[in-house]
């Protein structure tokens, strides 16, 4: 099993650039403990800022040095970022149009004992629904390389969100496959077509494994771009296949599954189904056992693949 | 009741919770013990048999990853039983790593910094409207001052002169990343809060005999709003967990929770004798 969080490896790499780029700037709201940051904060103080516990100030001065050309990651819990600084995100990164990079740590139900102030249920719907704001929800450490490095190379804002433990891998060093906002194709199927971003990908490749030995030809969508979405991937995907399921760590309301939805009802309506979280502060108990509860696994993917192909 | 025994008595019952659900926030937990003690058992009139009506006092943890603590006084005064204590932060419990109302005893939600204040102040001013003499508290960290909300909660409380509103800080001068001085400047509290209008005192936060004091003052004081600094010392009661920016969220080992466990008991039969 990988040690490596995707947390982790966001480090790696701000770290490589920040050594060559004097503009990478890293800010942390006595966060860095929790976003793996540390390395860096000791690494580099002079590209470091650390603003304490103010999740609004985090964003606003970021925003604030990269409209005088400085390149900011601005990293805390997921929980917070998206939804206490979410009008400092609207307004000083998306609206003004100021190159800050949101980086959402120990997202979804990563901190699952600790109630509904530290789960970030609702983050691709805040970010989402910003006009201008791009969310990413990388599945694996290798994925999560490929975009950060991509993210480095342009100027437009976006919100990252990365869970708090390691993930299993999907891909590997030689075989990672990532075109920016295309999703990655991890196998096509003609019965269902499973989509799926952050950590719900690893379970949708393991339904779509345990569809194939029952007899049911499924595919999957690393849909990491979850905005922009790649709706030609999703239509392609649909066409081929009877149903669609959408799986996420997220609330079901206005989410990957919601989006999805909407792609499909405007070109090529499937029956469907939307796993995630409910409408409620989620069960108590660790990640796996979250999942667990909801049918957030190989398991409960399959279970709908099969409902909808009844 | 002993206060400063019993002072001890809690930690022991935070230290078994933490050791037990092998999470929890034990150095935050230590520092408010005696505030948590002395404003449920001597302030407040808060019990298990008034808890639903408006008319007693209110009580917020706006630093609510420190609810372990909160859970060791609200079992004690008897808003649930014992049992329940095994089941925090366990798969399914609503005994949460932090102040969650659907357990009985807590009224407000907390666990993101930066509430508690200006939610206590709407407590305040409907207690003003209803012409009820209940008070208002809330006990944040000074970490967590570093929130504007913090900012915006002082300026209402002293713009509408609530003087049945007490805020409680408490000053342990660490957070996560270390101290507060590094992470950011929190000196001068004192100045800050008579500069937003508040009546001002300065106390040991972990003398219960200093605290009771403190609070009493502040129920006499017209006119304004009252702040007490409660000069904490994090970590407290477990000399090796104290000032040490690592046990803000450690869990200890056998051997660790063995000496802890040893040092409190000695500590509370002393503050018997
Ligand atoms: C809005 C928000 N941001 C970040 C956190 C994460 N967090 C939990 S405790 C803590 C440090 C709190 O320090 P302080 O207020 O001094 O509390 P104490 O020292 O009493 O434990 C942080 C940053 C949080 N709970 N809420
Ligand atoms: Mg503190």
């Amino acid at each position: 099993m990988n040690k490596i969080a995707n947390k982790q490896v966001i480090c790696e790499v701000l770290m490589e650039k920040a050594k060559n780029d004097k503009d990478v700037v890293v800010l942390c709201s006595d966060s860095r403990g929790s976003s793996s940051l540390t390395p860096y904060a000791d690494a580099f103080p002079e590209q470091f800022v650390e603003v304490g516990i103010a999740e609004q100030s985090l964003v606003s001065i970021a925003a604030g040095l990269a409209r005088c050309g400085k390149k900011p990651y601005a990293a805390s819990p997921a929980c917070f970022l998206s939804t206490r600084s979410m009008e400092q995100a609207k307004v000083d990164c998306a609206y003004s149009h100021t190159n800050v990079k949101l980086i959402g740590v120990s997202g979804g139900v990563s901190y699952g004992a600790l109630g509904m102030t530290h789960h970030s249920a609702t983050d691709i719907a805040d970010m989402a629904s910003i006009p201008g704001m791009r969310v990413y929800l990388p599945s694996d450490r290798f994925q999560t390389r490929k975009l950060m490095e991509a993210l480095y190379a342009d100027t437009d804002p976006a919100y990252v969100r990365v869970g708090r433990n390691a993930v299993e891998d999907i891909y590997s060093e030689d075989n990672c496959p990532f075109e920016m906002d295309r999703a990655t194709v991890l196998g096509e199927g003609s019965d269902v077509a499973i989509i799926a971003c952050g950590e719900m990908v690893k379970p949708a490749v393991e339904a779509m494994e345990k569809l194939k030995a029952e007899g049911v030809s499924a595919g999957v969508l690393d849909m990491y771009c979850v905005k922009p979405l790649d709706a030609a991937a999703v239509i392609k995907a649909a066409e081929n296949a009877k149903a669609v399921v959408v799986v996420e760590e997220h609330t079901r309301l206005c989410g990957l599954g919601a989006m999805v939805a909407q792609v499909l009802g405007e070109n090529c309506p499937r029956r469907m189904k939307s796993l995630g979280l409910p409408d409620a502060p989620a069960i108590a108990g660790k990640s796996q056992e979250v999942f667990d509860y909801y049918g957030l696994n190989a398991d409960g993917i399959a279970a709908a693949a099969h409902e909808l192909l009844k | 009741m002993n206060l400063k025994a019993n002072s001890y008595r809690l930690r022991q019952d935070v230290l078994d919770i933490i050791y037990r659900a092998k999470t929890g926030h034990i150095g935050g937990d230590f520092s408010v013990t005696d505030i948590l003690n002395v404003l449920y058992n001597q302030v407040m009139d808060i019990t298990p048999e008034n808890f639903g009506r408006n008319d007693r006092d209110h009580f917020i943890l706006s630093k609510g990853h420190a609810v372990e603590a909160l859970y060791a006084v609200l079992c004690q005064k008897g808003f649930f039983p014992r049992e329940d204590l095994l089941t925090v932060s366990q798969y399914g419990s609503k005994y949460i790593g932090h102040p969650y109302n659907k357990v009985n005893g807590i009224e407000m939600n907390s666990g993101s910094l930066g509430h508690g204040l200006s939610v206590a102040v709407g407590m305040a001013i409907a207690g003003r409207m209803d012409k009820s003499s209940h008070r208002v508290y809330a006990v944040m960290g000074d970490g967590e001052l570093a929130e504007g909300s913090v900012w915006e909660g002082a300026m209402a409380g002293g713009h509408y002169k609530l003087d049945n509103l007490c805020a409680v800080i408490d000053r342990n001068h660490l957070q996560i990343s270390g101290t507060t001085e590094y992470v950011m400047n929190q000196k001068v509290q004192e100045e800050r809060w008579a500069a937003f209008g508040w009546n001002v005192i300065s106390v040991n936060g972990n003398d219960v005999d200093a605290l009771q004091q403190a609070f009493a003052d502040a129920a006499a004081f017209k006119g304004k709003p009252t702040v007490i600094v409660a000069h904490t010392t994090k970590g407290c009661g477990v000399s090796f967990m104290e000032n040490q920016a690592g046990w803000h969220h450690r869990v200890p080992t056998a051997e660790e929770y063995e000496k802890g466990m040893a040092e409190l008991k000695a500590k509370e039969a002393a503050a018997n004798e």
